[in-house]
């Protein structure tokens, strides 16, 4: 993906062509251990939505106001702003926002929503070490998005990752009534089964110019 | 080196496989496979993460306040993945754009943080490195394994050289996500074959 695309593109490519899962992999570890019931999955997926939305923006600001080289010269001019390099810690910072902020949702939720809570509540801390929610930020900075495209970026992996897991979800619950391998139950056959998921999302290439 | 010792690296890399046994770090696995080279790459640079980070939190482990603990790990796995990805772009730039995000993607990959948990903060730091670097080289030798395959079917050749015969046509899916997937899942199964484990339904 480059930088100039439409936001919507990069939205409709990020769900199917470019599914943050079935193409880059990142999120496998929760994929694989909560796959096996459609509610949990669903649970699980609107969390991983709602954070990838917030938290590739926020990125974004940070990386763009603070990060970059150059970042800083809003705050200390240009001449100093270029002897800067902030930019290797850049996976620090995005890791204790991403942390920091599915504390502060955690607290929120508890607070307003005591149902939603208890819906998502186990959920929310495993995100954290979620790679999807950290790819996605970096994907982000590598990709040079604006900010309207991180937004698109945020919300269309998150999409995709949910719409993976939740088909996944589907798919593993057929799986109990029909006759595996011995030796295949398990992650053996969750991957084989992945693999031709991947192979059908395939078939959307083209569909957007990406 | 005593008994003990050669069964802590032995259990990380077979009987206790992060990948294959924990699940743990599956999406690096799929990712960095399509070269035996970046597999390789990728599986050093994670069992140096994991060996030290081993060592720094064993170190600590009874000074860190337990509710704070998370933090802290997360801080020192950090720092040394920054030192690894520095040290990649300083002398390997080429590997280091090939891996693109997915050295940064240590710091969430769960086998470092899930050996600090539940192996470092119990143990003394020499039992704990090797326990790093048993799990790491578990790690690496599946990366490579799965590079193999995909490389010499996807590819027609190993470390960037063409071995299979020219009429050997490649298989372009192994190169791509699904054969990565369905790579793993063959190579899971062999691997059960081999080392049967109960498995929970």
């Amino acid at each position: 993906m480059s930088h100039d695309v439409n936001p919507l593109v990069i939205l409709v490519a990020s769900i199917l062509t470019n599914n943050i899962l079935l193409v880059y992999f990142l999120g496998m570890c929760s994929f694989v251990a909560v796959s096996k019931k459609i509610e949990t999955a669903a649970g699980l997926g609107a969390a991983v939505i709602f954070v990838l939305t917030a938290t590739t923006p926020i990125n974004w600001l940070l990386n763009h106001y603070f990060l970059e080289d150059n970042a800083l010269a809003w705050l200390v001019g240009p001449h100093l702003a270029s002897k800067v390099h902030l930019g290797i810690f850049a996976l620090v910072f995005f890791i204790a926002v991403i942390a920091g902020f599915v504390q502060i949702v955690e607290l929120v939720v508890e607070r307003f929503s005591p149902a939603l809570y208890y819906a998502l509540g186990i959920f929310l801390p495993l995100i954290t070490v979620n790679c999807a929610i950290l790819g996605g930020s970096l994907f982000m900075v590598e990709w040079k998005f604006n900010f309207m495209q991180s937004i698109a970026y945020g919300f269309g992996a998150g999409a995709g990752w949910a719409l993976a897991i939740l088909v996944m979800a589907g798919l593993r619950k057929r799986m109990r009534i029909s006759l595996v391998p011995r030796g295949l139950e398990g992650m053996g056959i969750t991957m084989i089964v992945t693999g031709v998921m991947a192979m059908a999302f395939m078939a959307f290439n083209g569909i957007v110019p990406v | 080196m005593s008994n003990k010792h050669i069964k802590t690296i032995k259990d990380g890399f077979w009987a206790g496989n992060p990948i294959f046994v924990q699940t743990l770090g599956i999406c690096s696995a799929l990712a960095v496979t399509t070269k035996v080279q970046n597999a390789l790459v990728m599986g050093l640079a994670l069992t140096g993460v994991t060996g030290l980070s081993n060592v720094a939190i064993s170190l600590m482990r009874n000074v860190i306040p337990h509710r704070i603990r998370l933090i802290v790990e997360m801080i020192v796995i950090a720092a040394l993945v920054i030192l690894f990805d520095q040290l990649l772009k300083a002398y390997y730039f080429e590997m280091s754009e090939q891996l693109s995000v997915y050295v940064g993607l240590i710091i969430t990959n769960c086998i470092v943080l899930g050996r600090a948990e539940a192996y470092a903060l119990q143990n003394g730091p020499f039992s704990s490195f090797l326990d790093g670097i048993g799990n790491g080289m578990g790690y690496a030798a599946v990366l490579v394994t799965v590079a193999v395959f995909r490389e010499l079917l996807g590819s027609g050749g190993l470390w960037n050289h063409r071995i299979m015969p020219a009429s050997y046509e490649p298989i372009q899916l192994m190169v791509l996500a699904p054969g990565a997937f369905i790579m793993l899942g063959l190579l899971y199964w062999v691997f059960r074959g081999l080392n049967p484990v109960k498995e929970e339904k």
